[in-house]
């Protein structure tokens, strides 16, 4: 018995279990605890937009596959458009109409991903492309928030009552409400300070925990937390973006808050607030965009770090996860090219090592 | 003692536990041995046997050429009945000149084979010769001349032996096995090593997940207090010399270095097991031991097998195939070859031979690099694997060297975590062959222009001399004709200048 092998290639003929779609699974099973909390949160409007942003973003690839003359089944299977829309979802009004998922499933897999050549070729998060370019398009529908309205309680929308929400576009003021961020921000505009707008309508824990509105995915803190530790425990991420985004924005708060406590908000405020772990650990992180080195992804976490408390503080949007993410991508680039590891038996300048004490040796 | 991290490495799963349980089985004789001239790195060995000629164990059968190669000695006796080509041990299953031998069964040595009594009486040069006749060469399979490494000492200041047991690629046992075994021999050989390098310290690097062979060498090496075990952490490539040597001193080897540039020579147990022997007993290399594994072999098994046993045979002991294998190797699965067929010989450098399953090599279809930067984590170089394999795509091969293209070792390790099964060794491979390649044509190339340049030098001094000749010639005639004409009529003018000298101006 003997067997030829087939053309010789280079090794190794081990390998490691992993694969794309492995990577794109895990994150989204990290997230399934905080999306289906933020569902039973915001009921069925919530559902209803959420599947409809999936169905777009797999059509749309698939569509875009097909004009590219790829195969389908594979790159279709390999869960990134559908992670690509789940977080576009979650970073959606809950009860905004069906329209803004699907222009933004669009807009993020036919131009921020497929018109740059697929996966792995865009330069900025499709995500966050897609829900800067509605947010700019669409201020009111982007920025219409309800207060929590749980699945089955009484007073909450039913199914049917939902689908008039999302598709028919009836949505009730009597739910609607603010989000901390933009709350806290018209308030400081109007004058008041932040001891008499936080108490009563702020608490850590009710952030933390999730009962306030936002966007879907803005919901629970914690369960958001959990997931991101979750993916550093599997070692799809690394520490380094999310301490580092996380860790400037609290310092940043901080020191402000030090300097006037009146008008600048605390780093707890900032950490659990809004997108902020959202984004650390799921956003911040997208593999494609984010640097490939260690000390690159650091310094790219601290910029968007410090971008997200900028743009919260001094300009006219109260959230900026998503503007921030954008423009650290575009610095990915850079960072990548200049911020490389060293290489071994090399210093940082590329020339071989020389010891001092080895001097005598000659060849 | 005192360990240092390296960076990077990933933990493949090893597997050892298929053939580490098996004792080493010496392999019948097989009905033919097909041994090739070129078992080592550097020129091959010239054939010192004719067709039809017999000869004892050991004698010698090919002499080596030049300063960095190695001899080769019959396996065993018999008769030799061709000196040809075949198939080499190698992916490309090119033939290669190879002497084919007919053992008689006897497994006689020569007459000639003399050990010596007291080996540390004898001048660290004199062990380096016999070293070097004894055809030995480094046995963890990069097979580089063990001699040429032992004369490290006459152009670096050295200060340690160290030996390399980490066996950190997945599947193989074959040292771990010598080691347990052949403990006070590998002992012995690596004393002898450490004396002909003249260093006085030794450490034995092994990994933790051999833990007999850590303890059964811990046990040997107590009498010598210059001998120290390292148990290292199981990861890959602990068995990188470089990085092993990282491991040991904190020290990198300066790129494109040794690393005796750091005063460290890094040798192998098995190899040292050759050493023993050779200097023992005299017995030249002829056998080593192999392990013979994999999910598709019936009774993987750590074997002693003379050299030039055909593949074949070493699956036939170990019952054959248990299934179709998807992959047959030579070495580990990390940085071992594919094997062309199972006809191709056993040789000094082949440590293993895999028959893996296609659950065990996990091949999958290439996928497009997401970024995700496994590659640079499991780097022990600190390279960017998948941008060395974005310049190389695109054939921007200058640019891969610059950054770095030429520090990587080939391990394999950014291969083996990448979640797109982009076959990134491949492309290294590639780009390293192509610049090398290119090197070679540049180098003709400049050499060609040197001869063109050369002759067109020799055409133009053969013209000069011609027309210098001619010149000459004219003179000399001119000459004669004024003698001639003076002896007529001594009141003549002088003549005006010839057109020969005025070439001869010219000129």
């Amino acid at each position: 018995m003997s067997i030829e092998t087939p053309a010789p290639n280079a090794g190794p003929f081990a390998h490691e279990r992993v694969s794309i779609s492995r990577t794109m699974g895990l994150v989204m099973l990290a997230l399934l605890p905080a999306t289906v909390f933020s569902f039973w949160q915001f009921g069925w409007p919530a559902i209803y937009l959420f599947t409809v942003t999936l169905v777009t973003v797999l059509l749309a690839e698939a569509v875009c596959l097909w004009i590219a003359g790829k195969p389908i089944r594979p790159f279709l299977l390999d869960g990134s458009a559908v992670l690509t829309g789940w977080l576009l979802a979650m970073t959606l009004p809950p009860w905004a109409p069906w329209w803004t998922g699907v222009v933004g499933g669009l807009i993020a897999i036919v131009i921020a991903k497929q018109v740059f050549g697929g996966i792995g070729q865009n330069l900025f998060n499709p995500a966050m492309v897609a829900r800067v370019a509605l947010l700019i398009s669409f201020p009111l529908e982007l920025t219409s928030f309800v207060n929590p309205a749980p699945l089955f309680a009484a007073g909450s929308p039913d199914w049917p009552q939902g689908l008039a929400i999302t598709f028919g576009g009836q949505a009730t003021d009597a739910f609607s409400g603010a989000t901390l961020l933009g709350h806290v921000r018209t308030e400081l505009a109007q004058g008041h300070v932040l001891s008499e707008i936080l108490p009563g309508f702020y608490t850590p824990m009710t952030d933390a925990v999730g009962t306030l509105s936002g966007s879907l995915g803005e919901g629970s803190a914690l369960l958001i937390l959990f997931g991101g530790l979750f993916l550093l425990y599997k070692r799809i991420l690394t520490w380094h973006i999310p301490v580092a985004m996380l860790g400037t924005l609290a310092l940043a708060a901080t020191l402000m808050h030090f300097v006037d406590p009146e008008h600048y908000t605390g780093p707890l405020y900032h950490l659990v607030s809004g997108a902020t772990l959202l984004g650390a650990f799921f956003i911040a992180t997208d593999l494609v965009t984010s640097p490939v080195s260690l000390r690159g992804q650091i310094i790219f976490g601290a910029g968007c770090g410090l971008l997200v408390y900028v743009i919260r503080t001094w300009t006219g949007y109260p959230e900026g996860v998503a503007f921030a993410v954008l423009l650290m991508n575009a610095c990915t680039p850079l960072i990548d090219h200049y911020v490389r590891p060293r290489v071994y038996g090399r210093d940082r300048k590329g020339s071989p090592i020389e010891y001092a004490d080895e001097i005598e040796v000659s060849r | 003692m005192k360990l240092f991290k390296i960076r990077g490495g990933v933990h493949p799963d090893d597997r050892k536990q298929l053939a580490a349980g098996q004792a080493i089985e010496t392999l019948p004789l097989p009905a033919l041995l097909h041994i090739p001239l070129q078992q080592h790195i550097g020129a091959p060995a010239s054939p010192a046997v004719r067709r039809g000629q017999r000869v004892a164990k050991g004698d010698l059968i090919a002499q080596g050429q030049g300063m960095i190669s190695a001899p080769v000695h019959a396996p065993t006796s018999g008769r030799i009945v061709g000196v040809g080509s075949y198939p080499a041990h190698h992916a490309s299953g090119l033939s290669v000149p190879t002497v084919t031998l007919q053992p008689d069964g006897e497994d006689r040595w020569s007459d000639q084979i003399q050990g010596v009594a007291d080996p540390f009486a004898l001048d660290p040069d004199e062990i380096a010769t016999r070293v070097g006749t004894a055809g030995i060469v480094g046995l963890g399979g990069a097979t580089f001349p063990a001699a040429v490494k032992l004369n490290l000492r006459k152009k670096y200041k050295l200060h340690t032996l160290v030996i390399n047991g980490a066996e950190c690629e997945p599947y193989l046992t074959c040292d771990d096995r010598l080691m347990r075994e052949q403990t006070d021999a590998v002992i012995d050989g690596i004393r002898i090593m450490a004396h002909a390098l003249g260093v006085a310290r030794i450490v034995i690097g092994i990994e933790n997940n051999k833990p007999e062979a850590q303890a059964a060498m811990a046990i040997a090496a107590s009498a010598h207090p210059n001998i120290q075990i390292a148990r290292l952490p199981t990861r890959y490539p602990m068995g990188s010399e470089k990085h092993l040597v990282q491991t040991l001193t904190g020290r990198e080897t300066p790129a494109r270095g040794l690393t005796a540039d750091i005063g460290v020579v890094v040798h192998n147990p098995a190899t040292a097991f050759a050493v023993h022997e050779a200097l023992r007993f005299g017995y030249p290399l002829v056998s080593r031991v192999v392990t013979v594994s994999g999910g598709a072999i019936s009774r993987p098994c750590n074997l002693r097998v003379p050299l030039g046993t055909r593949v074949q045979d070493l699956l036939d002991y170990c019952g054959g195939f248990r299934e179709e294998p998807a992959r047959l190797l030579s070495g580990g699965p990390m940085m071992g070859q594919p094997l062309p067929s199972t006809r191709v010989p056993m040789v000094k450098g082949s440590n293993g031979v895999l028959a893996l399953t296609a659950a065990e090599t996990n091949l999958r279809e290439p996928m497009p690099c997401i970024r995700c930067g496994s590659c640079v984590l499991a780097c022990p170089c600190g390279l960017v694997p998948l941008d060395l394999a974005a310049h190389t795509r695109a054939g921007e091969l200058e640019g891969a060297v610059s950054r770095g293209l030429m520090d990587c070792i080939g391990c394999g390790s950014c291969a083996y975590v990448c979640p797109a099964h982009i076959p990134l060794v491949q492309f290294f491979n590639y780009a390293k062959g192509e610049m090398a390649a290119r090197g070679r044509a540049k180098q003709k190339q400049a050499e060609t222009k040197r001869l063109i340049e050369q002759r067109t030098a020799r055409i133009d001094a053969i013209q000069r001399a011609k027309r210098e000749a001619m010149a000459a010639r004219k003179r000399e005639a001119d000459a004669k004709k004024k003698a001639a004409a003076a002896s007529l009529s001594t009141d003549m003018p002088t003549p005006l200048p010839t057109p020969a000298s005025a070439v001869e101006t010219e000129a």
